[in-house]
């Protein structure tokens, strides 16, 4: 059982002031088991991706990926160990093409502090123009990323993220932003992508249609705690999820 | 070839012929070409959208630090000194730069501002070490142990100097569009997504700073040996403002422009200074204003867009981003 999880959150507490935004929380990611990470506005599950990442530090409890410790670990160092994060506002270098903002992350992941090389020249290119590929976003590969449509945004956003060759990627709502007659394209191409690179996906969601297709597994946060874990058959029919997070949501 | 290379071509064949034919040209462009190197320094900071109002202290430690070694050594010699005043510009750089790449935007300029102020302080006041505001004599020195005349040696610093902004420039230009230099470029842009693929923006600045001070720092030893005297003016926040300046005029964030705006800024200071004595600053400030208003990307921005015209494209979609101050 334990072999196979990834990242492990032990007896997390923060809190924000009055606001409660994780109390004693555990929560363990599995191998190969994309969960989904739905509840109420201002629940804590960004915050939850945050002292993930080691961007936010918890009042109490630890964070393991793979066993190790990385509770104190900052966001840099846990990057290099193999989670990387997508974002609700995509993140991107704004003065770069698509093309360069993959290979910077390239370069990032090889460590290619000492070459002098072009960026446009490193070996990385064929691997990351693939992975654009992927995302279905080869065609705008040399279009400066700031003239872009939302939807296309959050994509790169990934896809630089995915560059990274990580074991656990998580995103948050990589969906917020993107029409609605084009979420579920979006998500085939992001599936389609994590399941090629071969990588574990946690994602915050409010669209309960996507979650029901794309995630294996659903847990269900409110007041800064883990409600519900399971399938997501079964948890979306749970009169509970129904009543507090999905009549809000719907 | 295309068009656009012809007139820099042009214009360094002239420079690199002037000398020939205009004897007291080869100074004022020796330390034009010294300001450049030292402006090159602050784009490169400009990059990572990091504006620098203290960089002439680097500027100063290698010259004073030339200077000293002169002294102690008779004159001393040209190679040593320009290595013992990049690297004195590079130690220092590098423990004012782990402390201010801390910082960011104002309190980065400002903070740069104060070391360089105490630098300038310690060379006003330490008279008996420094000279004080007379400063300090760098007697020419000898090249690779041959002592040369005047003339010789105004030639051969001005030809060396010449190469060494070649060389400098082209150096400068891979790291800028190599991957750590695209990096430098992101501090500006998001440093968040930086740090989460794994690089340190801080390390990644100082990398950028290093290279700045002794960009600096070479600029300084060659103006000091061609000045033939270091004085505490080396360090003065007017002289930082200047770097900044001419950076600004040139292109901010242009290899090319830290040159040509050097050269012009040095041209119109030197002949504004003998016919405009009272108004040359006003009229450099008022070119300033309109650079900033109606030419964000500087002298080399004005130019790439009149080639563009030219060759009758429209300014590319996707030119460098006109807030280069922002």
């Amino acid at each position: 059982m334990t072999a196979d999880v990834l990242l492990e959150a032990k007896n997390i507490s923060i809190h924000f002031g009055g606001v409660i935004a994780a109390e004693n929380v555990d929560m363990q990611i599995h191998k190969g088991r994309n969960l989904a990470i739905i509840g109420p506005n201002g629940a804590g599950k960004t915050t939850f991706l945050n002292i993930c990442t080691g961007y936010l530090k918890p009042d109490a409890g630890k964070v393991y990926f793979r066993r190790r410790d990385i509770t104190e670990k900052s966001p840099r160092q846990i990057t290099r160990m193999g989670v990387a994060r997508a974002f609700q506002i995509p993140q991107l270098f704004s003065e770069h093409t698509v093309i360069q903002n993959m290979l910077i992350a390239a370069a990032a992941r090889e460590k290619r502090w000492l070459s002098f090389a072009r960026l446009e020249e490193i070996p990385e290119r064929n691997e990351m123009m693939h992975l654009l590929e992927l995302v279905n976003c080869a065609a705008i590969a040399e279009r400066s990323v700031n003239k872009l449509p939302e939807g296309q945004r959050k994509l790169i956003d990934i896809a630089v993220a995915l560059a990274l060759k990580p074991q656990l990627l998580l995103m948050d709502e990589p969906t917020s932003g993107v029409a609605s007659s084009e979420k579920f394209g979006v998500m085939d191409i992001l599936t389609a992508a994590l399941n090629e690179a071969n990588v574990t996906s946690v994602f915050v969601e409010h669209d309960m249609g996507i979650v029901e297709k794309y995630a294996d597994e659903v847990a269900v946060w409110a007041s800064g705690a883990v409600q519900f874990r399971g399938p997501p058959a079964e948890i979306l029919e749970h009169p509970d999820v129904i009543r507090d997070v999905i009549g809000e949501e719907v | 070839m295309p068009l656009r290379f012809v007139l820099p071509l042009i214009l360094l064949a002239v420079i690199a012929l002037l000398p020939l034919g205009v004897p007291w040209a080869k100074v004022v462009l020796s330390l034009a070409m010294a300001k450049g190197l030292a402006v090159l320094g602050i784009v490169v900071l400009l990059r990572a959208g990091q504006v620098s109002f203290g960089h002439a202290l680097f500027f100063a430690v290698a010259a004073y630090a030339a200077a000293f070694l002169g002294k102690a050594f008779a004159g001393g010699e040209l190679v040593s000194m320009i290595f013992f005043g990049v690297s004195a510009s590079l130690a220092v750089g590098l423990i004012v730069g782990l402390f201010v790449v801390r910082y960011r935007y104002i309190f980065f300029g400002m903070l740069n501002l104060a070391f360089s102020m105490i630098l300038f302080s310690v060379l006003e006041k330490f008279y008996h070490l420094t000279g004080g505001s007379d400063g300090m004599q760098v007697a020419r020195p000898s090249v690779l142990g041959i002592m040369l005349e005047r003339e010789g040696f105004e030639i051969l610093l001005f030809y060396a100097t010449l190469v060494i902004c070649i060389v400098i420039a082209w150096c400068v230009q891979r790291y800028l569009s190599s991957p750590i230099g695209h990096m430098m470029q992101t501090i500006k842009t998001n440093e968040t997504r930086l740090e989460y693929l794994g690089v340190s923006a801080r390390t990644t600045l100082l990398v950028g700073y290093l290279i700045s001070a002794g960009l600096c720092g070479l600029g300084g030893v060659l103006m000091a040996v061609a000045q033939g005297i270091v004085t505490p003016d080396y360090a003065w926040w007017i002289r930082s403002g200047e770097l900044v300046f001419i950076a600004i005029l040139g292109g901010a964030g242009s290899v090319a422009g830290a040159f040509v705006g050097a050269l012009i800024y040095e041209v119109v200071r030197t002949y504004a200074a003998a016919f405009a004595a009272d108004v040359w600053q006003m009229v450099l400030g008022i070119f300033l204003l309109a650079i900033i208003l109606y030419a964000s990307r500087g002298l080399v921005g004005l130019y790439t867009d009149l080639m563009d015209r030219l060759q009758g494209r429209g300014a590319s979609a996707d030119a460098q981003p006109r807030e280069a101050l922002k």
